[in-house]
């Protein structure tokens, strides 16, 4: 796929005229330190001063629409992580929940409870990235090295519940891939009692350091109804004085049930969209917190006498498999005993009859035909996901909303008449993920 | 034969330079993984030591690679005009007060007009490369250049009154009077020159938070973007060597040179002298149960190296911390900050160290200093205002800088 040069790019382009200085047209992207991942900024510079900029999308597009109409539904789940790989929890999330509401299914109460959690975990994550590449962005390395060794904390405790450090896939129609593992929630807390402290650290590096409050104050200033035009959402959107957030006006889950603030700044520049990120994180903490207080059920001894049970029945299929296997190489037909004990299916390991997920033959289900819409409110953004269904095992159209493509829209609103180096600044404020872009 | 011998000490300092220099790489990766709470190499060698010998390897290896549309002579010229320089600044520094190559009359002089002699390489560099990144970081680093050497340049000048020489060798002799430790001039005679100095010389070898020419997150590497293998590593050595430079000049302009912490201070009826070893008499006592007078006077040379060696590192370590501290600058608010603060504060340090200079010779005690003071009121009220300006002034400066943009901010909303 070719990327032409955009329309209007080159019109703003004034070459050297008797003397007069010529602007310099420069490629930053796709392979910029600072555009993380693919992204390429055509813009046009007078010395260090932007005159012009557009933002040239396409690189790295990888069909996950299309993919979903060549899939059957549980087939194409676990390539969704990979669209907004910071925070896959998300986008497995509304494509889950779309199918929900398609089918009807209701999910049990821990399930919803577990999602929440795991979601905020997965905000804190991808919180404490931007915080790293920003910093890193304007220049402080350390930052980025500090917040990547309190993410690793979380991944552990994300590692430990659904097998994966990164690409999550662990939704499933109606409920979830398994239950929280015995003493998962109080490793939870444990971790979430640690990072209160962690982010007081961060704050005293950068909120009285007199070079990022100079690269970072009043610069990169938008107002409401430009970002309203341009369907900018999230922290980039409340930053400047919007309270507007899913789980607070269209409650998902159960956060109508947890009480947390939507933290919100008035001036809407660079400094502005740290400070809300930075008080997401700590909300977070707090809907976590609540959520391991009000999770429903979780006994785990009466989990863990389950799980004992059925790993005895799974010992014993074992046992009669190694017989036949061991006749079978004695060359002796093997009893009809054996056989028939070999025969026993596998149990089907639905230890929690609340999670409805697992009682789904998951790759030949069929929902009934119509169409959906999800959304939630995503690090980024507001992040939707719509479906329509023939009917078929595999989806007739699935269509991405991702909060992203907005909020990097806006940039080119944003840098005219800004110096060069704030550009990193604002685009790195922004928190852009490129494959939300270009899914 | 004079050409030949030239080139053999050439040779030789450029090998002790590159000693140094292999050194500082493993330090800084050591000190930035110790500030970041990481480990650091540690798998090269015992404790990592080889590390940067391997990084060395490995760049030799590496493609030399040329775009068509480079300027290849300016191009390959480039690093060597910035790698070539910093190696006869070492033969300007007194190691000790034996160990010197050069000892100039205006050996401060020299060392400033040699060491800006690489700005023309990285401009050269930036324009040869054919890529815009390395342009912008070449005008980047000229601009820079030009602004931070004159308060530099302001700053030793303030010492070089003080000590009334420009030979290296002999500001820090003056550094060893009856004043003792504090009598360094970096601590109690010229702070605002101190801390003058410290600023501008780290924006002299294109430190953090004045990396402009190179910043790797803007203008992908800068000026060095499309060097690779043996040129690049040019680079990196030759900037490694010149903050070596600079920490040692810092050391030589404000911190006692050679001397020992203790010189000149009085303890009792002992005097401290420039060496422990010659204060508490030991080199005296090696000497005569020797009867090696040599030995006794190596052993001082050994110790003078020691202190410089350990003060040095102490402002490379200075240096590595801040790069683990802070972000970078624009280039607006650097130039800003250099024209409209460090130099007229410079000057203001220049103009009141004249004075002072003119009015009061040097004190030949603490005691006799203070009296000299108190007599020269005037004097002592200006040196006041100085450190007020000094001191309170970038405070005061950032203060005024975050509350114009919040101002902005709040109008605009």
């Amino acid at each position: 796929m070719t990327t032409a040069l955009p329309q209007g790019i080159l019109e703003t382009f004034q070459p050297s005229q008797d003397g007069a200085t010529e602007d310099m047209v420069v490629n930053i992207g796709p392979q910029h330190p600072s555009t993380h991942g693919v992204l390429r900024l055509v813009t046009t510079l007078d010395g260090e001063v932007v005159k012009a900029m557009e933002p040239v999308i396409g690189y790295l597009h990888r069909s996950k629409e299309k993919m979903a109409e060549t899939r059957s539904y549980f087939q194409y789940q676990p390539t969704i992580d990979r669209v907004e790989y910071l925070s896959s929890f998300y986008d497995h999330y509304v494509y889950v929940t779309a199918l929900e509401r398609l089918a009807g299914l209701s999910v049990p109460r821990r399930v919803q409870y577990l999602r929440m959690i795991t979601m905020e975990l997965n905000r804190i994550t991808s919180h404490l990235l931007w915080f790293g590449t920003f910093l890193l962005d304007l220049g402080a390395s350390s930052p980025f090295f500090y917040a990547f060794r309190d993410r690793e904390k979380i991944f552990s405790l994300l590692e430990s519940i659904t097998g994966a450090r990164m690409m999550y896939n662990y939704y499933r129609f109606g409920g979830l891939n398994q239950d929280a593992p015995p003493g998962w929630l109080d490793e939870v807390r444990r971790v979430i009692n640690e990072l209160p402290h962690r982010f007081d650290e961060y704050e005293a590096i950068v909120n009285k350091n007199p070079i990022i409050l100079d690269r970072c104050v009043g610069v990169g200033i938008v107002d409401k109804p430009t970002l309203l035009a341009y369907g900018v959402t999230g922290p980039s959107l409340r930053a400047s004085g919007v309270a507007q957030d899913l789980r607070k006006t269209n409650p998902y889950c159960c956060y109508d049930e947890v009480d947390f603030d939507v933290p919100t700044q008035t001036v809407g520049d660079v400094y502005a969209r740290y400070v809300v990120r930075m008080g997401e994180m700590r909300e977070s903490l707090r809907i976590v917190h609540q959520a391991l207080d009000q999770i429903p059920g979780g006994d785990t001894a009466q989990i863990n006498a389950l799980r004992a049970e059925y790993q005895a029945i799974a010992d014993t299929v074992d046992a009669a498999k190694k017989r036949v296997a061991l006749a079978k190489k004695a060359e002796q037909t093997p009893s009809p005993d054996d056989v028939a004990q070999a025969a026993i299916p596998a149990p089907e390991l639905d230890f929690d009859s609340r999670f409805q997920g697992a009682k789904i033959n998951l790759l030949t289900w069929k929902p009934p035909a119509g169409e959906a819409f999800a959304q939630v409110e995503s690090p980024r953004g507001m992040l939707g996901c719509y479906l329509i269904s023939d009917g078929s095992p595999k989806a007739y159209r699935v269509k991405w909303r991702g909060a992203s493509f907005s909020n990097l829209s806006i940039l080119p609103s944003m840098m005219v008449g800004n110096l060069y180096p704030d550009l990193m600044a604002i685009f790195g404020s922004l928190d852009v993920i490129l494959p939300e872009v270009d899914r | 034969m004079l050409l030949v011998w030239a080139f053999l000490v050439y040779g030789a300092i450029a090998t002790l330079a590159q000693a140094a220099v292999i050194f500082m790489v493993l330090m800084e990766r050591k000190a930035l993984a110790w500030l970041t709470q990481r480990k650091g190499p540690n798998r090269v060698g015992p404790a990592g030591l080889l590390q940067t010998l391997a990084d060395g390897v490995k760049l030799l290896f590496k493609e030399d690679i040329m775009t068509p549309g480079q300027n290849k002579v300016l191009f390959t010229l480039a690093p060597a005009l910035f790698l070539f320089p910093v190696f006869p600044l070492f033969a300007l520094i007194p190691f000790t007060d034996y160990l010197w190559g050069v000892s100039l009359p205006t050996g401060a002089l020299l060392l400033f007009a040699i060491s800006s002699i690489t700005t023309v390489a990285v401009v050269l560099a930036g324009w040869a490369s054919d890529n815009k990144y390395s342009l912008l970081g070449g005008v980047r680093s000229a601009a820079q250049a030009i602004s931070y050497e004159i308060p530099l340049i302001m700053a030793a000048l303030a010492v070089c009154l003080f000590a009334g020489t420009m030979n290296l060798r002999g500001i820090v002799e003056a550094q060893q009077g009856p004043l003792g430790a504090i009598g360094w001039f970096g601590l109690y005679l010229t702070p605002v020159s101190f801390l003058i100095f410290l600023i501008a010389s780290l924006a002299e070898v294109n430190r953090i938070p004045f990396d402009l020419p190179e910043a790797e997150s803007e203008l992908v590497s800068g000026y060095n973007t499309e060097y690779s293998g043996m040129k690049f590593a040019m680079y990196f050595l030759a900037e490694y060597a010149a903050l070596f430079v600079m920490s040692a000049l810092a050391v030589v302009f404000f911190a006692g040179g050679y001397l020992s912490p203790l010189a000149g201070v009085q303890w009792g009826d002992m005097t401290f002298g420039p060496t422990l070893a010659q204060s508490v008499g030991l080199a005296q006592w090696v000497a005569e149960a020797t009867r090696m007078p040599s030995l006794g006077g190596l052993l001082i040379q050994l110790e003078m190296a020691f202190w410089f060696i350990l003060k040095t590192y102490g402002f490379i370590f200075f240096a590595m911390w801040i790069r683990g501290t802070l972000p970078r600058l624009k280039p607006d608010q650097l130039m800003g900050f250099s024209w409209k603060f460090l130099i007229p504060l410079a000057l203001i340090n220049v103009f009141v160290v004249a004075l002072q200079r003119f009015w009061a010779p040097p004190a030949s005690s603490l005691a006799a200093w203070g009296a000299q003071a108190a007599a020269n009121w005037p004097m002592a009220l200006a040196w006041l205002l100085t450190l007020i300006v000094g001191i309170g002034g970038f405070y005061v400066a950032s203060a005024r800088a975050f509350s114009r943009r919040l101002n902005a901010r709040i109008a605009r909303s």
